[in-house]
């Protein structure tokens, strides 16, 4: 934070950072989850995380939105930057925090009411007339939402329609992510969130998550390569709780400057 | 290539004899159920009629009808369901949404199962110590509700708790993970989905508290009355203790008065919950996460 705004001055642009980590540990019990993580995801673009199952790729996720809290044995130390402001500094909001950055999860998990009251959910959550929202309005947030996930016109005829039943996991998924926009956040975390699809469904999320770059950042963790080196500008490879490699998802996949990273892309281990 | 060898029919005698000696202990268990249920109808419908629910009982309670009874114990566990089911559905809110997992909660959840297993005499003792002597109710429809409703609290904890922890934790955390607090999940989420569940339990404790006893003995209910209660202070009859008096304590009864007091009280029970089932199966049949 000190040095940004020498470094503003004098030397070209620094980009700007969606998530910003320093020495970042943490601790499930007494179990080490993640060991100095220093990480600098850029804004507006798409970062993926990959590594093997239990590398730490979801706890990162999880306690960026501070949701790991919940579990209650969780110990962290060093700090998290969102938009430069440290998230576990003691003023946060957490409401606030998790409106700025959005979660979308392996299965789709759309909420047991309507389409119109999915996607209205969070909007009414954080309004400050209690969620009484007038019908025009409501409508224009629902309908912008839906549109950006390209679900609005399959949706438009059934908004009044349960979520949880009737549509596909596509669908599901998109609305899961529609739910998360009227809010205006400024990140959207993804946690697989096409494992739980098939390949027209994933060809369909993807897509999405492409066109909804640079409007939002966003950091997807997959344990699909094929779809980090599709679907992403940047990548970041995790092993044992360590960040091995970070760098443009071309360049980490052609020439990975790591040994771990070449044999785990290269499908050596998983 | 396909026939049955040797170890095939073993397997299958094997298997058909299980089978047999499960669903014998099947007839054995719905045998005294339907004997019960037929005796009452066959000894008890003759004295079952409108006067019989609606009059006051006569001649020493040989004769006449049940209705103060009925409309006792309509009254007691109206008065307790008032107070078992906001603090029942407040406990096991608490417990399943905002109560960290630890060994606290996990002592408390377990004494809250074994508490739903005490007797209901030791229910009984505790109502006169707390609510008749301590907090002077004296005997009345007031102590005996109260009695009634800590007896059936913990099963009401437990059917609620049970109930929300059915609702599914992936919505719980599209929630947190939106900024909601723990209460906009759970009013908007999660009692919505768990009311069914939980409507279902109180309404057999329902059933439950019309045809206890002994709770209702020493704590508020009178084996005669010749009036009907005017407030919760007062004393009550009610069906259950009506049967036990009418079949022990009077002498002189014909025996199809009994019968249809028991029919009643039955009746009663069994129209709540088939309610109940009712209610379950109704509404689970719209609901499709």
């Amino acid at each position: 934070m000190m040095t940004q705004s020498v470094s503003a001055t004098s030397t070209p642009p620094v980009p700007e950072l969606a998530i910003n980590t320093r020495d970042l540990n943490l601790w499930y019990g007494t179990f080490q989850a993640l060991f100095d993580i220093n990480l600098k995801i850029k804004k507006g673009i798409i970062t993926s995380l990959i590594g093997p199952s239990g590398c730490g790729k979801s706890t990162f996720l999880r306690s960026v939105d501070r949701i790991n809290e919940r579990l209650g044995y969780v110990r962290i130390k060093g700090a998290i930057e969102v938009l430069n402001q440290n998230v576990y500094a003691p003023e946060v909001e957490l409401a606030q925090l998790r409106k700025q950055v959005g979660m979308v999860f392996q299965r789709p998990n759309p909420l047991p009411i309507s389409i119109r009251e999915n996607v209205l959910f969070g909007y009414r959550i954080h309004n400050e007339k209690m969620g009484r929202i007038a019908k025009s309005e409501a409508d224009g947030i629902v309908e912008d939402a839906l549109r950006q996930v390209l679900l609005w016109d399959q949706m438009k005829d059934r908004l009044d329609h349960k979520a949880s039943v009737g549509l596909s996991l596509e669908e599901m998924q998109k609305l899961c992510i529609a739910r998360l926009l009227p809010v205006k956040p400024s990140i959207l975390l993804m946690d697989e969130p096409c494992s739980a699809l098939d390949p027209k469904g994933t060809a369909a999320v993807e897509e999405l998550i492409w066109e909804l770059r640079g409007r939002y950042s966003i950091l997807i963790v997959t344990h699909n390569m094929a779809q980090a080196r599709r679907a992403s500008e940047e990548c970041i490879f995790m092993l044992m709780g360590r960040v091995v490699e970070h760098s443009p998802t071309d360049q980490l996949f052609v020439t990975p400057t790591h040994r771990e990273t070449a044999d785990y892309i290269e499908g050596r281990y998983g | 290539m396909f026939e049955s060898t040797l170890v095939n029919q073993r397997n299958d005698q094997v298997q058909k004899r299980f089978k047999m000696i499960f669903g014998v202990m099947l007839v054995i268990l719905i045998i005294p159920v339907i004997i019960i249920i037929s005796t009452l109808i066959i000894k008890g419908s003759p004295s079952i009629s409108w006067p019989f629910l609606f009059t006051d009982p006569t001649n020493g309670m040989t004769e006449g009808g049940i209705f103060p009874a009925l409309f006792g114990t309509i009254w007691l566990v109206i008065v307790s369901l008032l107070a078992s089911v906001p603090l029942g559905v407040a406990a096991a809110i608490y417990l399943s949404e905002y109560a960290p997992d630890n060994l606290l909660t996990r002592l408390i959840n377990l004494a809250t199962i074994n508490l739903a297993g005490v007797p209901s005499i030791v229910h009984a003792l505790f109502g006169v110590g707390a609510f008749v002597v301590f907090f002077q109710f004296g005997t009345s429809i007031l102590a005996a509700s109260l009695t009634l409703a800590i007896m059936t609290l913990p099963v009401v904890i437990v059917s609620s708790w049970e109930s929300l922890q059915s609702v599914p934790r992936p919505f719980r955390e599209a929630c947190w993970n939106m900024g909601a607090t723990r209460w906009q999940t759970i009013w908007n989420v999660v009692l919505p989905n768990a009311f069914t569940g939980i409507l279902t339990g109180v309404i057999l404790q329902v059933s439950r508290a019309a045809g206890e006893t002994a709770p209702i003995m020493f704590t508020g209910a009178a084996m005669f009355l010749p009036f009907l209660p005017n407030s919760v202070f007062d004393q009550t009859m009610a069906l259950a203790l009506h049967l036990f008096v009418v079949a022990t304590q009077v002498p002189n009864v014909p025996e199809s008065l009994p019968y249809g007091v028991a029919l009643v009280l039955v009746g009663i029970v069994l129209l709540m919950n088939t309610v109940a089932i009712w209610i379950r199966m109704h509404l689970r049949g719209k609901k499709k996460w």
